[in-house]
């Protein structure tokens, strides 16, 4: 009777791998949600860019003085206004040039009362250039007559790393069988749905206030502020809604100091936001490479060794993009059991456009080769590429050369599940042998895995993050956190965790998290990091204030409060789930008892990982995870196109928090590393971009998305909360390299330069099949046998 | 130079409007700059991206490519337009519910374009859904769970997600 009559149950019911909506869902689907592209403020000022419009110039000539007497004008500025002001990682860029490099180099900006007048007023710059020969590829950048596009640095050199293990020469003597390939990963760009903007405003006291996009909210004090030449600590950073990040706004990019030194010069609100083409030009990319990777093994299967020479087109300024060596030299030693590593990346600097962070960070461009060549391997030693995975696998416990301590590694169930989920094996012969068999269209099969840090990577000093928990007197629950929205979820993520804690339905639970001047630190939205550490925060958080709570019930009560536990918005007992007392009067009493007390914790979490170091040789991450993807394909080897049938995913997620926010992440991601793997590419000819629109640069669309068959391995990571480990980033990583060697599976060629668009497909199977004189048809392996 | 305007009347969300609107205006600019009306959004402008859809006597345009004028005589339906104070349209419930919904920017387009599919092709099934839908560009979710949302509202079956 008891029982009926308790709204408590007596075994705690767990919200965690539920199905949880984002709590700002419903306002961005009646489109009440105001993104920062939506705003406009009081006296704002827009603010518009002129770009060069060509890749390598010395600016002759710029005469202001018409667009200057424009009325509605209320500045001007160019590259004189910001000289010494040089940002950057290594301090190479500046919001306004006086020398040309790219493209969409800023020589001039304008703030005006409207849109139009603004646009009038570029026109009416007037600037003479004298074009000099440009860098368009990095092998041109690195030749000794190359022309200098820095001159602080010769050679056009960049960022360079190197990583070795081992004894290479002994390793490859040892080598049955070796690969050897060069692999051209391509230039793509984010293509956010809403386009880059920033609104800044200065008050008398000269500070700044910026409006933006920013995934990375606290460096970027540190960034922005050499730009514009006053202290990090007078910026304030406002994140409304954004349409989209995915890396893309993990840096200062030039229109965000531009908007803030209009504003200076202004003393009012200036927004800045791109058209769709400026977008297409000005946004970061990926990184483009030229990635020289060997790999062997023995007669028996068992790799020996992997190398890897890498030289990045760094383009016209360093941003993220000639760092991502830091993560493609982790695959390359990491991507299974490999003993002896050689990893070396140069940057070379040209004409093109830069390169940013974008999802998947290195390890796109790296894995692209790697399961590649595991795939050619397979095929050398002869034997089933699943069983070549497996041989190779690591397993719990294991350290890499890097020393990643593999810690819960889950591969071998990633890839038996996605296998047998597939019924891969049997399919995979089956549509070889009917490789050249008559028939137009061929089925193929590819696996494909990668291994990513699933738990942050401490690329900065820190990779920690605070978390400010109160509560009301109506036990209404606000977070105050540095973990960033940008689309991924993390709002439901940490409503889920709180109420999971504390007992308090999802809705009572507020996030702040978009004012910097409010909420603490966190190193910002990158690195598969957020629900990893910003779950932890929240939850260390959430059993400091649940501890308060139930030490006060339990003196109210007179219990003893481990006897006690939050649940259903009450006080209940453990032992029968009995609710003892309402939540919100606890918090009550506790707020106007004798003793007053009010329920407000802070809470700082570092994970347990090591720096990344000079030599890269440190645990960086406190997990690591890794995926399979095995995609089915259906090749039409007269036009070449590729129709992607199903993609089964097998990934060690740790553990299930948010089942329907992870779910949503994995298909997003996957389907931005299917327009990688088949349709996305920036046309970049001679540093100029080609297709600066949808009609030309072709995203994925929802006809083109195949059915996914999902597997989560829970491999209960003891550091992450719940036991859950970060992984939005490679669903994008995996696929590519899926889908390449389901086309070798069907086909018989292998494209090493994506996407791997009809022409390429089209133009390879004619070449395998031009030598048909001779009559039969040698299945061609690129690379080299040893 | 720009100002040559032009006063209009129409049907906005089931309200009569009247205004000025310049001739090379465009309706997506006149119903965010001129209306305040940010709920439909601009991704391209050039007809591409499919964010900028809204409902013109019952059939989906791109409101980026209309000539604002063009909007005189003619019942306009946004976004904002869904919504009853019953609550959200069984279609934007669905969204919501489906977790079809990451950064939002594409979904008030999305949406529009959905819910007129479902209108108009009693039994849509999810492959007509996808070609329907081809047109809207959407970067974060890769459709999957807009298509289970669509799929929800015609067949009549909830979820089961907690809000
Ligand atoms: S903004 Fe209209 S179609 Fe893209
Ligand atoms: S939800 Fe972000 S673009 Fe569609």
């Amino acid at each position: 009777m008891q029982e009926t009559a308790t709204a408590s149950p007596t075994v705690k019911e767990t919200l965690i791998g539920q199905r949880v909506r984002k709590p700002d869902a419903p306002d961005k689907a009646t489109g009440k949600t105001r993104y920062i592209n939506d705003m406009v403020l009081p006296q704002m000022l827009i603010g518009k860019v002129l770009f060069a419009g060509r890749p390598h110039a010395r600016i002759v000539r710029i005469d202001t003085g018409a667009a200057q007497k424009l009325p509605g004008v209320h500045a001007v500025l160019t590259g004189k206004d910001v000289a010494e002001l040089r940002f950057g990682f290594v301090r190479d860029n500046v919001a306004l040039k006086d020398k040309v490099r790219c493209e969409h180099d800023e020589i001039a900006a304008v703030a005006a009362e409207t849109e139009e007048i603004a646009c009038r007023a570029l026109e009416l710059i007037e600037v003479e250039y004298e074009d000099l020969p440009g860098v368009f590829s990095p092998e041109a950048g690195a030749r000794e007559d190359a022309p200098q596009i820095h001159d602080r640095f010769p050679g056009n050199k960049s960022l360079a790393f190197e990583f070795r293990h081992g004894d290479l020469a002994a390793a490859e003597a040892a080598s049955e069988l070796i690969v050897d390939n060069v692999f051209r990963p391509h230039h793509v760009t984010h293509c956010c749905m809403g386009t880059s903007c920033a609104i800044a405003d200065f008050d008398h006291n000269g500070k700044l206030t910026i409006w933006t996009q920013t995934q990375y909210p606290y460096n970027y004090k540190m960034d922005l502020a050499p730009a514009l030449g006053i202290h990090p600590g007078d910026i304030r950073v406002i994140q409304p809604p954004v349409g989209g990040a995915f890396g893309s706004k993990l840096d200062v990019y030039p229109y965000e100091p531009i908007a803030a030194l209009l504003a200076r010069k202004t003393g009012r609100p200036v927004k800045v936001m791109y058209s769709r083409e400026e977008e297409f030009k000005a946004s970061p990319t990926r990184q483009a490479a030229i990635i020289h990777m060997r790999t062997g093994c023995t007669r028996d299967g068992v790799l020996t060794f992997r190398t890897a020479d890498v030289l990045l087109d760094n383009g016209a300024y360093t941003s993220w993009g000639p760092t991502i060596p830091v993560i493609m030299m982790r695959t390359t030693s990491g991507h299974y059991r490999v003993p002896v590593v050689d990893f070396k990346a140069q940057a070379i600097y040209t004409n093109n456009p830069y390169a940013g962070s974008f999802r998947g960070y290195g390890n796109v461009q790296t894995t692209w080769a790697t399961a590649q060549q595991m795939d050619m391997l397979a095929e050398m030693v002869d034997i089933d590429p699943l069983e070549f995975h497996l041989k190779n696998a690591q397993r719990s416990g294991e350290v890499t050369p890097q020393r990643s301590f593999l810690r819960e590694c889950a591969l071998v169930e990633c890839l038996e599940t996605a296998a047998t989920a597939s019924d891969y094996s049997r399919k995979r012969k089956e549509y070889a042998a009917l490789r050249d068999a008559p028939g137009r269209y061929k089925k193929g099969i590819g696996l494909a895995s990668s291994i990513h840090n699933a738990g942050g990577a401490k690329i900065h000093k820190s990779d920690g993050i605070g978390t400010i928990l109160k509560m009301d007197d109506y036990a209404r629950v606000t977070v105050i956190t540095g973990a960033s929205e940008i689309g991924q979820g993390i709002d439901a993520v940490i409503t889920l965790i709180v109420a999971e804690e504390l007992g308090v339905p999802l809705e009572h639970v507020t996030l702040v998290n978009n004012d910097s001047d409010v909420a603490p630190w966190d190193v910002g939205v990158h690195a598969s990091r957020t629900t990893f550490i910003a779950g932890n925060g929240t939850r260390r958080a959430a059993r400091k204030a649940k501890a308060q709570i139930l030490n006060a019930a339990a003196k109210m009560l007179e219990e003893s409060p481990e006897d006690l536990d939050l649940r259903a918005g009450s006080v209940v007992r453990n032992t029968d789930g009995a609710a003892l007392i309402k939540l919100e009067r606890v918090l009550r009493q506790m707020h106007f008892q004798a003793e007053p007390e009010l329920v407000m914790v802070t809470d700082y979490y570092e994970p347990k990982s090591e720096p990344e170091g000079a030599a890269h040789v440190s645990d960086h991450s406190a997990a690591y995870s890794h995926a399979v993807h095995i995609a089915e394909i259906t090749v039409d080897t007269l036009t070449g196109e590729i129709k992607v049938d199903k993609v089964t995913v097998a990934q060690d997620v740790g553990r299930v928090i948010n089942r329907m926010g992870l779910e949503g992440q994995i298909e997003g991601g996957l389907a931005i590393g299917l327009g990688y793997a088949l349709s996305e590419d920036m046309r970049i000819e001679n540093g100029m971009l080609k297709n600066a629109c949808f009609r030309d640069y072709k995203l994925i669309t929802a006809p083109e998305m195949p059915p996914l068959d999902l597997h989560f391995i829970e491999s209960h990571c003891a550091e992450g909360p719940y036991g859950a480990k970060g992984i939005s980033e490679l669903p994008t990583i995996v696929i590519a390299p899926a889908i390449a060697n389901a086309l070798y599976n069907a086909t018989g060629v292998r494209i090493f330069d994506p996407p791997m668009s009809p022409e390429k497909v089209a133009r390879a199977i004619f070449e395998r099949c031009a030598p048909a004189g001779s009559g039969a048809v040698e299945p061609r392996l690129a690379g080299t046998a040893a | 130079m720009m100002s040559v305007e032009t006063e209009i009347r129409f049907k906005l969300n089931g309200r009569e409007v009247s205004l000025k609107v310049p001739v090379a205006m465009k309706t997506l600019a006149m119903l965010r700059d001129k209306l305040g009306m940010t709920g439909t959004k601009y991704a391209c402008g050039e007809g591409e991206c499919g964010a900028c859809t809204v409902e013109v006597d019952g059939r989906t345009v791109n409101s980026c490519l209309m000539y604002a004028v063009d909007c005189d005589g003619r019942e306009l339906v946004t976004i904002e337009g869904l919504r009853t104070p019953e609550g959200l349209h069984p279609v934007q419930q669905a969204f919501v519910d489906h977790g079809a919904v990451q950064c939002g920017f594409c979904m008030p387009g999305m949406i529009m374009q959905a819910k007129n599919l479902i209108e108009n092709n009693p039994g849509l099934t999810r492959e007509e859904a996808q070609r329907g839908l081809e047109g809207n560009l959407c970067r974060c979710t890769g459709y999957t769970k807009v298509l289970d949302a669509v799929e929800a509202v015609v067949s009549g079956k909830s979820c089961g997600s907690r809000p």
